[in-house]
């Protein structure tokens, strides 16, 4: 490669045309680039592209079983629209969508929150930093085996975890079952192990963004009359809202493949805290059905692809109108 | 977005000093708001240290000791019995994900290194859109590839792809290209000035030269970045884990899971496992968090 580059200037051998000097020479310039991304550009087009294809193409067919020597049809859409009509699987995107709601707000909340509270610099910021940061260097099946026993539904003289501290502290009417209730909102409980983890994140990316404005900003604010407040809602908040917009994006695409924590506080086959990624592993392993698993992976896929897809072309559009 | 673009290898940078006149009027109600504002701090860090509290508490206590009246208390009797018996069960595990975590973690901030460079410095015709399609790998999710994914991993393995750790390896990395591009990408976009490199190629230096020589030197902070990244996400993954090893040949994840999903829960080697799982990720993040903080704020708040 570093013959072919370091030749760019060198004399044209004889009978080219200008034309076709012109090309080679292009062609030296970005060849080399092109070359050293090459092969990153095959693993990803194999092991992304081509492995995302290849799901798809199983969740239109019949390939209900395991089986290799089993006859394998294309059938369209018919996985997709009896997928939709299982209560199963609208009982797993109900509680997507809970899990997803509670972890955004939680994240977005206690993330702005502690930011704020940390960005005209505290004594001590270091460690608040790290101690709200350190969850996340823990990883979900090992934060499991606390929150598993944390968020127990043992109540009364049975209680651990969180209901016992309830009880002990006199706050015996919080105590709840959790996670593992029937009721509708029962997913809500399973964020909070998630909210713990990623709040610090969302923290720190606000930081970055809070310590990223210039200074006199504030002053001349501060000098037209502005209130604290003031200031806030009219000069910071509004240059923070590609940050607001990034974060959204990291923790929801999170939550739509949230698959660890649940596996490891509820087990997969889990009624009460299923979502799309855990039945999927149900569908694959307990009913050896890979073609309804892949219908269900696909849809995950498409849910982050809407909301991913534009964003990437917006973060892209904008960099460009900016030069860089 | 490039407001945030420059914190990325330096730690977080100090907060803007307020100038004196400001400073004189920290009335009272000042003083009493940056009160509240410590209580407030100091609250939530207690809230967040409270599963910690747990996993230590309870991983020092004996079997006997461990009753649910009793389950806040501190041990009765300090007792290395969890301990012992958690490294016994994940010390295997645990030299295995080393092994795995570090080599995957390697590989692909090479990969990211070389191809932030192209992307960043080295453009081809189309690299942005080759570029973008890179990135929505990095947000795909994993549950629409593995199953494919797990019949070639199988098929290589027969080929002679060392099972377990080794096909761990070869998936962390090709998974981890899009984050370390993008890395990679933003840190020299910012940090090598595009003039020094057109000098370079005026004197006859090529891509690789022009690499190795101006653009590799200045690298370590990227590499910081992506090497705690890529460590850590190698080292806390489960799913890939659980579709592509087993209990014998995989991570301390899949390991400690299958431990502390028993029917009859040995809570003190439990958490002592669950510690024991965390503190090379733990160990990373305090030693070198300041540095992860502004790669966390480069690598995705671009």
């Amino acid at each position: 490669m570093t013959a072919t580059t370091k030749s760019r200037a060198a004399a044209p051998s004889r009978g080219d045309t200008p034309a076709r000097r012109h090309s080679r020479i292009r062609w030296r310039s970005w060849g080399p680039g092109l070359a050293m991304v090459a092969p990153s550009i095959v693993l990803i087009g194999i092991f992304v592209y081509w492995l995302l294809y290849k799901t798809a193409a199983t969740s239109m067919t019949d390939k209900h079983s395991f089986n290799p020597n089993a006859d394998v049809h294309f059938i369209g859409l018919d996985n997709y629209a009896s997928l939709f009509g299982e209560p199963y699987y609208q009982h797993t995107l109900w509680n997507l969508l809970v899990l997803t709601v509670v972890f955004l707000s939680g994240t977005m909340f206690f993330g702005l929150l502690w930011a704020l509270l940390l960005e005209k610099g505290v004594k001590g910021e270091g460690i608040f930093r790290s101690v709200y940061l350190f969850p996340m260097a823990v990883s979900f099946v090992a934060a499991g085996v606390v929150w598993k026993w944390l968020l127990s539904n043992r109540t009364g003289d049975q209680a651990i975890g969180l209901n016992q501290l309830f009880q002990e502290l006199g706050l015996g009417f919080l105590q709840n079952s959790w996670w593992s209730s029937t009721a509708a909102f029962n997913m809500a409980a399973m964020a909070i192990p998630a909210v713990w983890q990623l709040s610090g994140y969302v923290m720190a990316l606000f930081l970055a963004g809070f310590r990223g404005i210039p200074s006199d900003q504030r002053e001349a604010a501060r000098m037209d009359g502005a209130s604290e407040f003031q200031v806030y809602r009219h000069v910071l908040f509004p240059q923070l809202s590609p940050i607001a917009l990034s974060a959204l994006i990291i923790i929801g695409h999170m939550s739509m493949k949230m698959f660890d924590l649940i596996y490891s506080i509820a087990g997969a086959n889990s009624y009460a805290a299923a979502v799309p990624a855990t039945y999927m592993w149900t569908q694959l392993f307990s009913k050896s059905d890979p073609a309804n698993a892949s219908a269900n992976a696909t849809i995950l896929l498409l849910i982050v692809a809407v909301v991913v897809v534009p964003y990437l072309i917006y973060t892209n559009h904008v960099e460009k109108g900016q030069g860089s | 977005m490039t407001a945030t673009a420059s914190p990325f290898t330096a730690p977080v940078p100090p907060p803007v000093e307020r100038s004196t006149a400001v400073r004189k009027r920290l009335t009272g109600r000042a003083v009493s708001a940056r009160t509240v504002r410590y209580l407030l701090l100091l609250a939530f860090l207690i809230l967040i240290l409270i599963p910690l509290y747990v996993m230590v508490v309870t991983s020092f206590k004996t079997a006997g000791d461990i009753r649910p009246t009793t389950a806040w208390n501190l041990p009765e009797r300090w007792s290395l019995d969890g301990w012992a018996k958690a490294w016994d069960q994940l010390s295997g595990p645990l030299l295995r994900t080393v092994v795995m975590a570090v080599v995957a973690a390697t590989v692909s901030s090479m990969l990211g290194s070389l191809n932030g460079f192209v992307f960043a410095k080295w453009r081809f015709p189309g690299a942005n859109v080759v570029f973008t399609l890179f990135l929505f790998g990095m947000f795909i999710p994993y549950q629409a590839v593995i199953i494919p994914l797990q019949e070639i991993m199988l098929k290589a393995n027969d080929l002679g792809l060392p099972k377990g750790i080794g096909t761990l390896i070869v998936v962390h990395v090709i998974y981890g290209i899009p984050i370390c591009t993008l890395i990679f990408r933003n840190y020299y976009a910012t940090t090598v000035p595009t003039e020094i490199l057109e000098a370079g190629k005026v004197d006859g230096a090529g891509m690789w030269r022009s690499y190795l020589s101006i653009v590799l030197p200045v690298s370590i902070p990227g590499f910081v970045v992506t090497l705690i990244w890529q460590f850590t996400s190698a080292w806390n993954d489960f799913l890939f884990a659980l579709f592509l090893t087993n209990a014998n040949n995989g991570p301390v994840t899949f390991v400690l899971n299958s431990l502390a999903s028993g029917q009859n829960p040995d809570y003190a080697s439990n958490m002592a496992g669950a510690l024991l799982a965390s503190l090379p990720t733990l160990a990373v993040y305090i030693i070198l968090g300041k540095y992860f903080i502004g790669g966390l704020m480069s690598g995705s708040v671009k």
